[in-house]
């Protein structure tokens, strides 16, 4: 790469994975990753821009080619959604799912641009030296909106239950009502409130990263000869048609989970 | 894997995409489906109801069908049965008809009999006159026995 250091495979590695920082204030929390931010605020503008300019001129009628494309998408989360969620999911939940989706789909479909391309463009035509291309690589980018959807859970528990009636169940559920067993309960409860965003955020993160990691070595590999050219672009490939598969699995599951919560922030249990 | 201010900012870009798509991308493209929904639901109504009707059409015709089929049999017998009588009327009449022929060619045979017989009776009664003429040559006058001959003409007649 374009970097004046001499070129290793750690530092191949580490060019590749590390952030465009802007720090805000004093303090390691202050810090900002632009790439991260700027990449996942133009796919969903981008993506839900289309969505937004085609569903303006839906026509109950014959639908185009377009609306069709939008409607396959909408119908195939409302499904979804109709399935888990037992309310009137089309005032919050089926367009969060619906958001979460695309947005979470076009953010791990940037894995699969190939990675050397991406940094030169970055480098050559923004002038960025570092830029990571894939926002859901970034912790931040799973967190926040497991974190999201952890806050609506509670929320939802709130609104729907109240706020004794939320605490009811964390005291009483799942074991019983008995005294003696709130303490139980309650730890229980916690070590699920604390498990939930962590294995949200985490399986997202940890596969697009995983996948990321490996595009990254196969790209290493090219590096060492022709047959490892060869053998890099053919597996790179391979790996390429894999991972629309993961990036899609990826946010079918981060979507179905944060139904799949909001529903049972719902139900009593 | 560092958080820092970078989760904050993405929470709230994914709160912005929310409030858009929850806002401004679903409600309208719901009521585009529904009303399409709506739409085939009352298109498929309308054809389950012209199907009914149909049925009801081809019933109707059926009947009208059956009741014209049983009207034509009636007409056809009555008419068998008018052409029956037309037949029966004429062929009396034609037999009074003939009847009353007979009858005039039998007087008129009859007539022509006794005139027949009447012309004879003057042929006999002149060639009696004549053969006894004949043989009485001189005696007999025609005058002086026409009493004779007159009542000779009435045996006759007898």
């Amino acid at each position: 790469m374009a970097s004046n250091t001499e070129l290793t495979p750690t530092s191949y590695i580490d060019h590749h994975l590390t952030n465009l920082t802007f720090q805000i204030k004093e303090g390691g929390f202050w810090v900002l990753h632009v790439d991260t931010l700027v990449t996942s605020v133009i796919l969903g503008v981008i993506s839900l821009g289309f969505m937004w300019l085609i569903v303006r001129k839906a026509t109950p009628g014959v639908p185009s080619k377009r609306q069709a494309f939008v409607e396959l998408a909408v119908e195939f989360i409302d499904n979804e959604v109709k399935n888990t969620f037992h309310g009137d999911r089309n005032a919050f939940v089926a367009p969060t799912a619906l958001t979460i989706f695309i947005w979470v789909l076009m953010m791990n479909a940037m894995d699969i641009l190939p990675i050397d391309i991406m940094a030169w463009i970055y480098e050559h035509v923004f002038g960025l030296h570092n830029w990571r291309t894939v926002p859901t690589t970034d912790v931040n980018t799973t967190f926040a909106l497991a974190l999201s959807v952890w806050f609506l859970m509670i929320f939802f528990n709130v609104k729907v239950k109240g706020l004794g009636g939320w605490l009811h169940e964390l005291f009483c559920t799942p074991f019983g009502k008995n005294p003696l067993l709130w303490i139980l309960n309650l730890l229980f409860n916690f070590i699920e409130y604390v498990s939930k965003p962590l294995s949200h955020s985490l399986r997202l993160f940890g596969n697009i990263y995983a996948g990321e990691i490996i595009f990254l070595l196969l790209g290493m590999w090219a590096a060492t000869g022709i047959s490892g050219t060869i053998f890099g672009t053919l597996l790179g490939a391979g790996w390429a048609i894999f991972h629309i598969l993961i990036v899609t699995l990826q946010a079918f599951i981060f979507m179905m989970l944060t139904v799949v919560y909001i529903s049972m922030a719902h139900e009593s249990h | 894997m560092n958080i820092n201010f970078t989760l904050i900012s993405q929470a709230i870009a994914f709160a912005i995409f929310i409030w858009f798509t929850v806002k401004y991308v679903w409600p309208p493209l719901l009521r585009a489906i529904e009303e399409r929904q709506k739409t085939i639901a009352d298109g498929l109504a309308a054809g389950e109801r012209g199907r009914h009707e149909l049925e009801l059409a081809n019933q109707r015709s059926s009947d009208v069908l059956k009741d014209a089929k049983q009207r034509a049999t009636e007409i056809i017998l009555q008419a068998e049965k008018r052409a029956t009588e037309i037949v029966e009327d004429a062929k009396k009449i034609a037999k009074e008809e003939g009847d009353r022929i007979i009858v005039g060619a039998k007087a008129d045979i009859e007539h022509e009999v006794y005139s027949a017989k009447e012309a004879l009776r003057k042929h006999v009664a002149e060639l009696a006159v004549a053969g006894a003429a004949k043989i009485l040559r001189r005696e007999v006058d025609i005058r002086a026995h026409a009493d004779m001959l007159s009542s000779l003409e009435k045996d006759l007649r007898k």
